[in-house]
């Protein structure tokens, strides 16, 4: 029986080298594959400041704040999925679902129509705040009322939230052709910023997020179990929820902010962590947030090499991650919560 | 004993309070406006048709038949919710999932961009896009018959893929192209004149019928497959039939008002909230569909000053804010 569980713990490990490798290598690519092709040496001697003119511009102003954003953010938003995935016990919950992303687009319409933002860089701050103001509210609703936050009335919380928000937005929007047309840019996503700042704003606060998942997933095996057996087990539910709503409002702000909304990478990516660890939290969430980075910059790898004008990342997400889930969803059981 | 008496009793209050709003609803949408009706003898002027014939064309072919349509599709809306949500035994569950919308929604971007702006051509778009992402789903999902889960997955997947194309194809094109469609995406009534909804609405009813017949053994079907089985009930047959009509709802509403949202989400829980049991009623969830959006209507008509807003942004907005008001009600008992 040990030695059965020893393998088990054997073949993640070996499971999570190999991921580890693939970020690895993939980042070492969206370093060198775009519109103009570096070699691994070129690269190599950019990064240690022996080469200057050309190479060095394309890599440092535009390719490296790409890759460290796509690495970050797809770090938040697999991270994310995976835990509210566990606190809603739905495993068709998204930060679309909690009404984030929703919460980011209607503070981003208010901020072009009304505040005069015109940048993409701008909208940075305000999808930072909406995010943050949005996932507070989402809790504040779902959790009145006494003793406990039932999982299921969070995501109905959440759904509603973002409802209004879209409502809103696309209220605002329609009748204002020049914000229509800024919004149908922002609400694609995209990892190409020209600035280092960014991925390094959300940097800490991705890292400390992730690390702080880390820290409560034997708590959400428990919860997983029911509320009240994970109580029995000597848990505090609603410690762990609140703590885990914390930190989904965190990464999803900070991907929200940092590429604009990007859905559907969170929603699938746990699935695809389950199907390869199983159901045991204190795995699914590493992998998460391997995987994710992984899937979000070879899309953007891709989009930049199929059409001369790039495809953006969340299109091609969607194109890779759909059949994907399909091909997983029809071999195997499904993987319940 | 005392509380099982006073319970029915407050149920029927409600009952009276939800058909006395209904009736003010219809009245005012009917009759509310300046040039209309100012006082309760031009109201009666109105009904016993001894009006001129400017106000008795705007109150009997405009605002009447907008006022059927709402009914209709509300009820419409309402109803295939509930069957989706019984199906895949999920609250989130809805017509969405089975990417008709999005597929709809490529359609009719494809027809504006191509064809125009005319409304039987973004009528077929819709259908045709529609029923094709429905088709896709289907066919991707089964496996041995269709469970709820992998039926909700391979939704989302498809419209996730739908999704990012219709995303693409609206960066694509003209701005003026993308923002049509845009507005055709929000759901509206506009325009709907006695001579389209007509046709549409006899088809929607005898799907409603349809509906009232499969529902016992959809109940049966709630219970678990297992279950359902041992008890007589053919599964997969039964779950084929209960998405071809909850499908066919959603497709002929879309088609015609183009995606109305939250109505079919929404309008289940609402339901169970009046109603007593915790299962989902049919009849119920047509009823809170129906008034939802006749009232959303009335608001988009005139909430704001110079402006009619497309209907489907009210209603995300209006059964938004409501659930949120469910939500925290319950919280506070």
């Amino acid at each position: 029986m040990n030695n059965n569980i020893a393998e088990i713990t054997h073949y993640r490990y070996r499971w999570l080298l190999c991921c580890l490798a693939l970020l690895f290598t993939i980042m070492v690519a969206s370093l060198c594959i775009g519109a103009k092709s570096l070699s691994i040496e070129t690269l190599y001697n950019v990064l240690l400041g022996n080469e200057q003119g050309l190479p060095q511009t394309i890599i440092l102003e535009g390719r490296l704040p790409r890759t460290l954003n796509g690495l970050f953010v797809g770090m938040a938003l697999g991270t994310s999925g995976a835990l509210i995935q566990a606190i809603t016990r739905n495993p068709l919950a998204d930060p679309g679902i909690l009404g984030i992303n929703l919460g980011a687009s209607f503070a981003v319409a208010i901020a072009i129509v009304f505040l005069g933002a015109t940048q993409f860089n701008d909208f940075f701050a305000y999808a930072a705040v909406g995010s943050l103001l949005t996932g507070l509210l989402v809790y504040f609703i779902g959790s009145m009322g006494p003793g406990k936050v039932d999982p299921l009335k969070l995501t109905l919380a959440g759904v509603a939230i973002g409802a209004v928000f879209a409502g809103l937005s696309s209220a605002l929007t329609l009748f204002n052709p020049m914000a229509f047309d800024q919004v149908r840019f922002w609400s694609v996503g995209s990892l190409d910023i020209r600035t280092l700042s960014v991925p390094l704003f959300i940097a800490p606060v991705v890292v400390f997020s992730c690390l702080l998942a880390m820290t409560i997933t034997p708590s959400l095996n428990a919860f997983s179990l029911g509320e009240s057996l994970a109580t029995t087990l000597g848990s505090k539910p609603i410690h762990i929820q609140l703590i885990a709503l914390i930190i989904i409002t965190l990464l999803c702000g900070a991907a929200t902010a940092a590429a604009g909304p990007i859905g559907f990478v969170s929603l699938m990516m746990p699935h695809i962590a389950r199907w390869m660890v199983g159901p045991d939290q204190r795995w699914t969430i590493p992998f998460s947030f391997i995987l994710t980075p992984c899937l979000l910059l070879t899309s953007d790898i891709i989009g930049r090499v199929l059409v001369a004008g790039e495809l953006r990342v969340s299109i091609v997400t969607a194109f890779i991650g759909a059949p994907i889930l399909i091909y997983l969803v029809r071999r195997k059981e499904a993987s319940s919560l | 004993m005392r509380s099982s008496r006073v319970a029915p009793f407050r149920a029927n209050i409600t009952q009276v309070m939800l058909v006395l709003f209904t009736l003010l609803l219809i009245l005012s949408t009917l009759f509310y406006g300046k040039n209309i009706a100012n006082n309760l003898h031009e109201v009666w002027s109105l009904v016993s048709n001894q009006a001129d014939q400017y106000r008795s064309i705007v109150v009997w072919q405009w605002r009447a038949s907008r006022l059927f349509s709402a009914f209709i599709i509300g009820a419409a809306l309402g109803v295939s919710g509930a069957v989706f949500q019984s199906l895949v035994r999920n609250p989130l569950g809805s017509p969405d999932i089975t990417g008709f919308n999005v597929g709809a929604f490529t359609g009719v971007l494809i027809t504006i961009a191509l064809l125009g702006n005319l409304y039987w051509f973004t009528v077929i778009g819709a259908l045709l896009g529609g029923l094709f992402s429905a088709l896709l789903v289907y066919l991707f999902a089964y496996r041995d018959g269709h469970s709820g889960f992998r039926l909700i997955i391979v939704g989302i997947a498809i419209s996730a893929t739908l999704s990012a194309f219709n995303q693409w194809l609206s960066l694509t094109v003209s701005l003026e192209t993308a923002l049509t469609a845009a507005l055709w995406n929000a759901g509206s009534l506009n325009g709907m004149t006695w001579s389209r909804i007509m046709p549409i609405s006899l088809l929607i009813i005898l799907l409603l019928i349809s509906a009232g017949f499969v529902n016992s053994r959809m109940k049966l079907l709630e219970m678990g497959d297992d279950s359902a089985a041992s008890l007589g009930v053919s599964v997969n047959k039964t779950r084929l039939l209960i998405m071809l009509i909850g499908v066919s709802l959603t497709a002929v509403t879309t088609a015609i008002t183009g995606p109305i949202s939250f109505i079919s989400l929404a309008a289940p829980q609402i339901a169970r909230q009046f109603s007593e049991s915790k299962q989902t009623s049919l009849f119920t969830s047509a009823c809170a569909g129906a008034l939802l959006l006749v009232s959303a209507d009335f608001i988009a008509q005139h909430g704001w000053e110079n402006s009619t807003l497309p209907v489907g942004l009210v209603t995300i907005s209006l059964g938004g804010i409501y659930l949120i008001y469910l939500i925290i009600r319950e919280g506070k008992k």
